[in-house]
């Protein structure tokens, strides 16, 4: 099994959901975060005051595939979130070692 | 306004010159030593239209009538709304861990100031028992014997609204009031010290001010001359100023100019701007006292917040390429500060000219005060901020000497404001520009000095600031106990 981390722009969530639900892929957690890259931030103002904000509203989606699923997820999520700009986000992926589904018990892939 | 009170005690004024006159004359003898010593006091007191004898008030008595004063009555209503309104406007502009303590600077003071003006704020504003030009009495304590024994006798000969109305309308001012200077010290001012602050303010700053303006004293048309509609010097020149020496006494927040952070929440701001010119009617317009001709003030507050907020954004567009929501919740605001002190005194086009004029002193008044943000360059070491005297300040200051050259005779008549009527006219509006600039002087001194005395003796006893790590912590939950935003109460 796999982790998939996906920051992405939040105006793309429905997309990537879309996209992973064509997989079958069911269940998805969504967070909101900041953060920046090569982006950097941007710069607004209040009343003539100026502030870079460097920290920019993303959305990171976390989902946990079985391993034969991780190459078509990854580029379902990239086709998805991509705008072709700078700030399209990045996604990572980690081993995971066991997952627990609490209402019945079961563990393993069978869990997710 | 129109404001004098029962008993004819606004000649008071003209009463304690008198005396004064007769005590210091009466040493000299030769006739020509008596010209000029009589000219010495009169100009040192800043009392020369009063040499000339003022044209006696002869007001008709008048039955209370029923829809002036529930003018009185639904203005109230709309000033009390105000105040949540400020708290928003202000609230938005804090951090989040801030921003109930930020609130609660204005909102408490419906609690403090409105149980202290029934007690004796009134009085000391609108009594007469001192026979003083600078301030009031104390026979009116607990609103005693306000209005009659039924609370609907009139407030005074050539008024048709009951006194109990008036009482409360005012003291809806009050209220609102300190509430204004709280901008100037978010973020680092211990709560303490800012009850106790409001308390001492409002009893020897704000009444003796109300008495001056307004409570036939000193500075009013039955003083000096200077006319004030709706409080451009009792409420925003004085609270701007204060605003000023707190800021500079208080000093700045923990890292200032580095550390501030941008508003946490415009909706808010739009909130309070919102609230504050749906208030304003009330403010300005039924300090026309009577419903009949409320309708002038009406508009001419509505047009000059219109005037004032577009002028605002049309600035921001050409200099910075977007009109900002901030820019058009300030705009609006500097517009009906600006139109306060001249709301029943001028034209509607007169009105406009005011928005369009006061939201460009503003403008400049803001960017030079302002901080320039984390990403720009510090312009100021002053904290002051809010922009409570950039925009109550310098908009109520511009607005009062601009009611002085843009007065219209006929709304300011002789026996309501006799010593302003006669200035206007026998030297016309810019023989009233000065006059109004006279009081303008006189309250940035009555009120810096009188402003910076409470703080000492405050640093001095009880202390003004939260320790630095409080500070870093956030006043929502130092001084109250509570946080605005909580993500795990669900």
């Amino acid at each position: 099994m796999k982790m998939i981390t996906a920051m992405i722009r939040p105006t793309k969530l429905d997309d990537v959901k879309d996209a992973l639900l064509a997989l079958d892929i069911i269940g998805m957690t969504v967070t909101d975060a900041r953060g920046f890259g090569r982006q950097k931030g941007q710069v607004e103002r209040y009343r003539g005051n100026e502030f870079t904000v460097d920290f920019l509203p993303k959305l990171k989606v976390v989902i946990v595939v079985d391993d034969a699923k991780v190459d078509a997820a990854l580029e379902s999520i990239t086709k998805a979130a991509r705008t072709g700009e700078i700030g399209d986000g990045k996604i990572f992926v980690t081993p995971v070692e066991n997952a627990v589904r609490i209402r019945t018990g079961e563990s393993g892939p069978t869990a997710l | 306004m129109y404001r004098t009170h029962p008993s004819g005690g606004g000649l008071s004024a003209l009463a304690t010159f008198d005396r004064f006159r007769t005590k210091v004359l009466a040493g000299v003898d030769t006739p020509r030593l008596r010209r000029y010593a009589f000219g010495l006091i009169a100009v040192a007191a800043g009392l020369l239209p009063l040499m000339a004898g003022s044209a006696k008030a002869a007001l008709a008595k008048m039955p209370t009538d029923g829809a002036d004063t529930l003018l009185m009555l639904m203005g109230s209503a709309l000033v009390l709304l105000m105040t949540p309104g400020l708290a928003f406007f202000y609230g938005g502009f804090t951090r989040s861990k801030n921003v109930l303590n930020t609130m609660m600077m204005s909102f408490f003071l419906m609690g403090l100031i409105g149980v202290l003006w029934v007690v004796v704020g009134y009085s000391l504003a609108f009594g007469v028992g001192f026979n003083n030009p600078f301030i009031g009495g104390l026979e009116f304590m607990w609103l005693n014997g306000v209005g009659g024994p039924l609370g609907d006798a009139p407030l005074a000969d050539g008024f048709a609204i009951s006194a109990t109305s008036f009482a409360l309308f005012q003291g809806m001012f009050a209220i609102i009031t300190p509430a204004l200077i709280s901008g100037a010290v978010v973020e680092r001012i211990s709560f303490k010290a800012w009850f106790w602050f409001c308390l001492l303010w409002s009893l020897f700053i704000y009444s003796p001010m109300a008495k001056m303006v307004w409570g036939g004293g000193f500075l009013g048309p039955l003083g000096i001359g200077a006319i004030d509609f709706a409080g451009g010097t009792v409420v925003h020149i004085a609270s701007g100023v204060a605003a000023l020496v707190t800021a500079a006494v208080v000093g700045a927040r923990k890292g200032y100019p580095e550390s501030i952070r941008p508003p946490h929440n415009v909706p808010f701001i739009l909130l309070g701007a919102g609230l504050l010119w749906f208030g304003w009617f009330g403010f300005n317009g039924a300090s026309y006292f009577a419903a009949k001709g409320a309708g002038l003030c009406f508009i001419t507050t509505s047009t000059a917040a219109s005037a004032g907020l577009f002028t605002w954004c049309m600035i921001e567009w050409f200099k910075d390429g977007k009109p900002t929501a901030v820019g058009a919740a300030t705009g609006a605001v500097a517009g009906l500060v600006g139109i306060t002190p001249g709301a029943g005194f001028v034209s509607i086009g007169s009105s406009i000219l005011i928005g369009i004029l006061v939201a460009a002193g503003c403008f400049i008044a803001v960017q030079l005060s302002g901080a320039g943000g984390s990403g720009g360059s510090a312009s100021s070491k002053l904290d002051e901020s809010l922009d409570a005297f950039s925009v109550h300040g310098v908009g109520g200051t511009i607005g009062a000497l601009l009611t002085g050259l843009l007065a219209v005779k006929e709304l300011v008549p002789a026996d309501y404001f006799p010593n302003s009527a006669k200035i206007l006219e026998e030297s016309g509006n810019f023989g009233l520009f000065i006059v109004q600039l006279k009081a303008v002087l006189i309250t940035y001194g009555f009120v810096g000095i009188g402003t910076l005395v409470i703080l000492l003796i405050l640093k001095a006893t009880i202390g003004l600031r939260v320790t630095a790590e409080d500070e870093s912590r956030g006043l929502d939950f130092v001084c109250h106990g509570e946080e605005a935003y909580d993500p795990m109460t669900n």
